[in-house]
């Protein structure tokens, strides 16, 4: 089965004055119809840019490399521009992003940036996008909706503006949603029923949803397959179940010790040493070296995505010796 | 490196303010070294025969009574840059003083003194300076020099005031207090250098608005009294010859212009260089 | 918003008395008093400037001069010009058209193609149309106002012989010349002394409105938009410039002096008959009654700028109105 949305070999780098800096550097993975993938890291490894390049929308002076290969079915979306990028955006990918507080616009009442999106898809009249809106304000868990649409973003608390973004992510019926840390601004009482609300949209629509985040802890039980980043690359990537039971790199081990756990035998929780360096710092070789307790003899090269079982890879020299 | 030397580090960095720099470098060595190289700006050697082309003898020509124009250009570059100098330091330092103090004092202090900068800053400069100066039978240059200087420091305060009210609360004058400091030593010694950023901005393009506003007044007949040699009263000289001998004030006009245009380049590369967001 | 807006009110008041105060002092910490200087431009006896002097109050202590002055003032009397020996406020209002004729074409170019190119350097950030758009910009500030008026009216009306030179009305078109033939001379007269001003100060609003644009255009919603599939036209002009207006607005405020300002040259240039040739021949006749009068209607305008600046701002963004 040929998958719904295709990342191959994704480079995004930016100039500086420094010389060129990749923060994406080689990232591929694949989305099926109707699944969700996860995707990890902690902030600055470069998995919000991967989801910004997926619609075209790496800021400047970014640039995404010629050779790297983004298909949504047989569309190669990054050779779309104009009228065909506009097509796609909203309509067949929506994307909700991380902060609720400033990813609205402050001076246009809610109804109005909502049916923005149904009107810029549909040919229909402004009462119909307007009615639309109205039942994607209720769908998101808003109450009293009619009198919702006529508000203004700063009305509204911090959850309320994220179920908005969620409604206008959805207003032109989206096969693939891509959400960016989209409960990382909020409260964690919030956090749940913003989730919550994704979940229950997911299985209503069979939407595919590309959940960018940095938290393990949200992952479990809703994301199908897992990808963790590190500097810019994918360095282990598995079924989430496998993942869980099996975190092979020394990173994503590194990044499970030091999430407490409810279930197993209690032990200390234990960081990972060291900050996750600049794009300007990264090491020859494999990045995480400086950090790594194990430090394979080979890692002064950098190791390629190594199969450690049945659909479950990393980028890590450990794997060598344990197929 | 203290702050100011890594700000004009950073000006130098930038294309615009490179430009800047040296422009104003050049205005500054021509007006020093003028006087030395150059016949006297004030001699009329063939008062017959005024108003020539520029020549070899004569790069930038001759005005109307024969006196060379780049030797006045040169000349009016010391006057126009050093009236600029002095009355902007005075705007600067009158206006950094009321600021400091407004702002540290707070209160009562604080709301007259602003009142007060509100009200004059609703009345358009220009006017001001008409009022002041409209009335002298020759303007000396000691008055017009500080009647600038004092009609130009109230944005300063209130920029200084904002920049002490931002910091007035903040924890490290909160421990200079602590540690006894007296009211003057917080205001000179911490609040003030965290203003010096945008004081040197204020400096640079109040030195451009400065030497308009003297050719502006000048064309009014309100600027440095002849014969004493500014660009602006320059242009003011050769109004009638404009046409004939367009050089008598082509080139004072070309300074002023210059000039002006390498102190906005400095001002606005050091706003960058201060504030990397705005660039 | 009403209590707002008295305060508002209020203090713009407050702030014309405190400079109308400002303005009675400043006349008399100048070296004797304003009528000493009168007999070396005019053949006038010392009696006659007794006469004046009385006929002014300058012989009254200060108390009671200050006091004549702010209750005139409150009345609109700015009392008598002594170069025309007609009331100041009567001149004023004759000259105001003209000014406001000339200064209106100013701020209707500077509003519409300042705004507009600032729009297009932001969006083309750092290309060469920026770049010689700066510069441009940046030289027409730096030119005396009044030389570069001289030049343009000795190139159009000396060399090119396309438009007149000074004044608003051709002499030789009879008072009995139709609407259309005097709008035309009116507007031909008008191009110079609008194009002179326009020129030296539309660096000050394109450079506002390009640094607002960039901010605007960084802003998270932005994003949002284009995420949605719309125009990237709509992005530019209805999501970010409708917040980069309200910087430009605050701007409003602080333009009207340079106006004010650049009227009083570019009107002597070209004998326009508004406030600023008014105010210039005021200072040639050391008319004092009409300069002070010609400064306090600055002024106002200076305030009333700042107070309309302040509405404006007030009825775009919705967190101010609902505050």
């Amino acid at each position: 089965m040929t998958p719904l949305l295709e990342v191959r070999d994704l480079r995004i780098s930016f100039p500086t004055g420094g010389g060129r800096i990749t923060p994406v550097d080689g990232v591929s993975f694949a989305l099926e119809r109707g699944r969700t993938l996860a995707l990890v890291g902690e902030s600055g490894c470069g998995k919000s840019l991967t989801s910004l390049a997926v619609l075209q929308l790496v800021p400047a002076p970014g640039v995404i490399d010629p050779s790297s290969r983004i298909r949504l079915g047989d569309t190669d979306l990054l050779a779309l521009r104009g009228e065909a990028l506009r097509e796609v955006r909203g309509r067949r990918i929506g994307m909700i992003f991380q902060d609720p507080m400033t990813s609205l616009n402050p001076v246009f009442t809610v109804g109005d940036q909502i049916a923005e999106g149904i009107l810029a898809h549909f040919d229909v009249p402004r009462r119909e996008a307007m009615a639309r809106a109205e039942r994607l304000v209720g769908e998101v868990g808003i109450g009293d909706a009619k009198a919702r649409l006529t508000a203004y973003p700063h009305q509204l608390s911090g959850g309320m503006r994220q179920r908005v973004m969620i409604a206008i992510a959805l207003a032109a019926e989206p096969e693939i949603l891509i959400a960016d840390e989209p409960t990382t601004a909020l409260d964690v009482t919030v956090q749940a029923q913003i989730l919550e609300v994704l979940d229950g949209l997911r299985e209503s629509r069979g939407m595919a949803v590309l959940l960018i985040t940095h938290d393990l802890g949200i992952v479990a039980g809703r994301a199908d397959r897992v990808a963790v980043m590190y500097a810019g690359q994918i360095v282990e990537e598995a079924p989430t179940a496998e993942l869980f039971e099996r975190p092979s790199h020394p990173y994503t081990q590194g990044l499970f010790a030091s999430v407490p756990r409810l279930e197993g035998p209690l032990s200390r929780l234990t960081p990972i040493r060291g900050t996750v360096p600049p794009p300007t710092a990264w090491p020859a070789g494999c990045r995480f070296r400086p950090r790594c307790p194990i430090v394979h003899p080979r890692s002064e090269t950098m190791p390629p995505l190594l199969d450690v079982g049945p659909d479950h890879r990393m980028r890590c020299w450990l794997a060598e010796g344990e197929t | 490196m203290s702050p100011a030397g890594a700000l004009l580090r950073a000006v130098w960095r930038r294309m615009s303010g490179r430009i800047g720099v040296v422009v104003l470098a050049a205005m500054i060595t021509g007006a020093v070294a003028g006087p030395f190289v150059l016949p006297s700006p004030i001699a009329q050697p063939d008062i017959e025969h005024g108003g020539r082309p520029p020549s070899l003898a004569h790069p930038m020509g001759t005005d109307q009574l024969s006196r060379d124009v780049l030797a006045r250009v040169a000349g009016g570059a010391r006057v126009s840059l050093s009236v600029a100098a002095i009355a902007v330091a005075m705007s600067i330092g009158v206006g950094a003083l009321v600021g400091l103090f407004a702002g540290y004092k707070g209160g009562a202090v604080d709301a007259v003194a602003m009142r007060l900068v509100d009200a004059a800053l609703a009345i358009p400069r220009l006017f001001l300076l008409l009022l002041l100066l409209a009335l002298w039978e020759r303007i000396p240059l000691v008055v017009f020099i500080v009647a600038v200087g004092a009609t130009g420091w109230f944005g300063t305060s209130r920029l200084v005031r904002g920049e002490v009210l931002r910091l007035r609360e903040s924890e490290y004058v909160a421990a200079a207090r602590a540690l006894g400091g007296g009211g003057g030593r917080i205001m000179f010694r911490h609040l003030l250098p965290n203003a010096i950023g945008p004081l040197l901005v204020a400096a640079t393009l109040g030195v451009g608005d400065v030497i308009l506003l003297e050719a502006g007044l000048s064309f009014l007949g309100l600027g440095i009294q002849p014969p004493t040699p500014s660009w602006g009263g320059m242009i003011f000289d050769a109004r009638e010859v404009l046409v004939t001998a367009p050089w008598a004030s082509v080139f004072p006009a070309l300074a002023i212009t210059l000039t002006v245009l390498a102190a906005n380049l400095i001002g606005d590369a050091l706003r960058d260089a201060a504030d990397p967001r705005s660039a | 918003m009403g209590r707002w807006l008295a305060a508002r009110v209020a203090h713009a008041i407050v702030t014309l008395a405190v400079a109308a105060t400002l303005l009675f002092f400043l006349m008399r910490i100048v070296p004797g008093d304003p009528l000493s200087r009168l007999s070396d431009d005019r053949p006038i006896s010392p009696r006659e400037i007794a006469r004046l002097r009385e006929r002014y109050g300058l012989d009254q202590p200060l108390g009671r001069q200050y006091a004549a002055f702010l209750s005139g003032t409150a009345r609109g009397d700015l009392g008598v010009s002594i170069e025309f020996g007609r009331p100041v406020t009567r001149l004023i209002a004759e000259r105001l058209p003209a000014t406001l004729l000339l200064g209106g074409t100013v701020l209707l170019l500077n509003f519409t193609l300042g705004l507009w190119l600032g729009v297009r350097q932001a969006v083309r950030r750092g290309g060469a149309t920026d770049r010689w758009l700066e510069i441009a910009s940046l030289a027409g500030y730096s030119v005396p106002s009044f030389w570069l008026g001289l030049l343009l009216a000795w190139l159009a009306a000396t060399r090119w012989r396309i438009l007149p030179s000074g004044g608003m009305h051709d002499v030789l078109l009879g008072p009995d010349a139709g609407m259309v033939p005097v709008t035309i001379d009116v507007l031909r007269h008008l191009v110079l002394p609008a194009l002179t001003l326009s020129l030296v100060s539309i660096a000050a609003t394109m450079r506002y409105q390009r640094t607002a644009m960039l901010e605007a255009l960084a802003l998270p919603f932005v994003q949002t938009a284009r995420a949605k599939g719309i125009a990237e036209r709509r992005v530019v002009w209805h999501h970010a410039w409708r917040n980069a207006l309200f910087p430009v607005i605050t701007l409003f405020g602080l333009w009207l002096p340079i106006l004010v300002t650049g009227s009083v040259f570019v009107e002597q240039v070209f004998a326009w008959p508004g406030l600023g040739s008014l105010a210039a021949g005021a200072v040639g006749g050391r008319d004092y009654p009409l300069l002070m009068g010609t400064a306090l209607l600055a002024s106002a305008l200076v305030v009333a700028g700042g107070l309309i600046a302040d509405l404006l701002y007030a009825l775009l963004d919705p967190r101010v109105r609902h505050a």
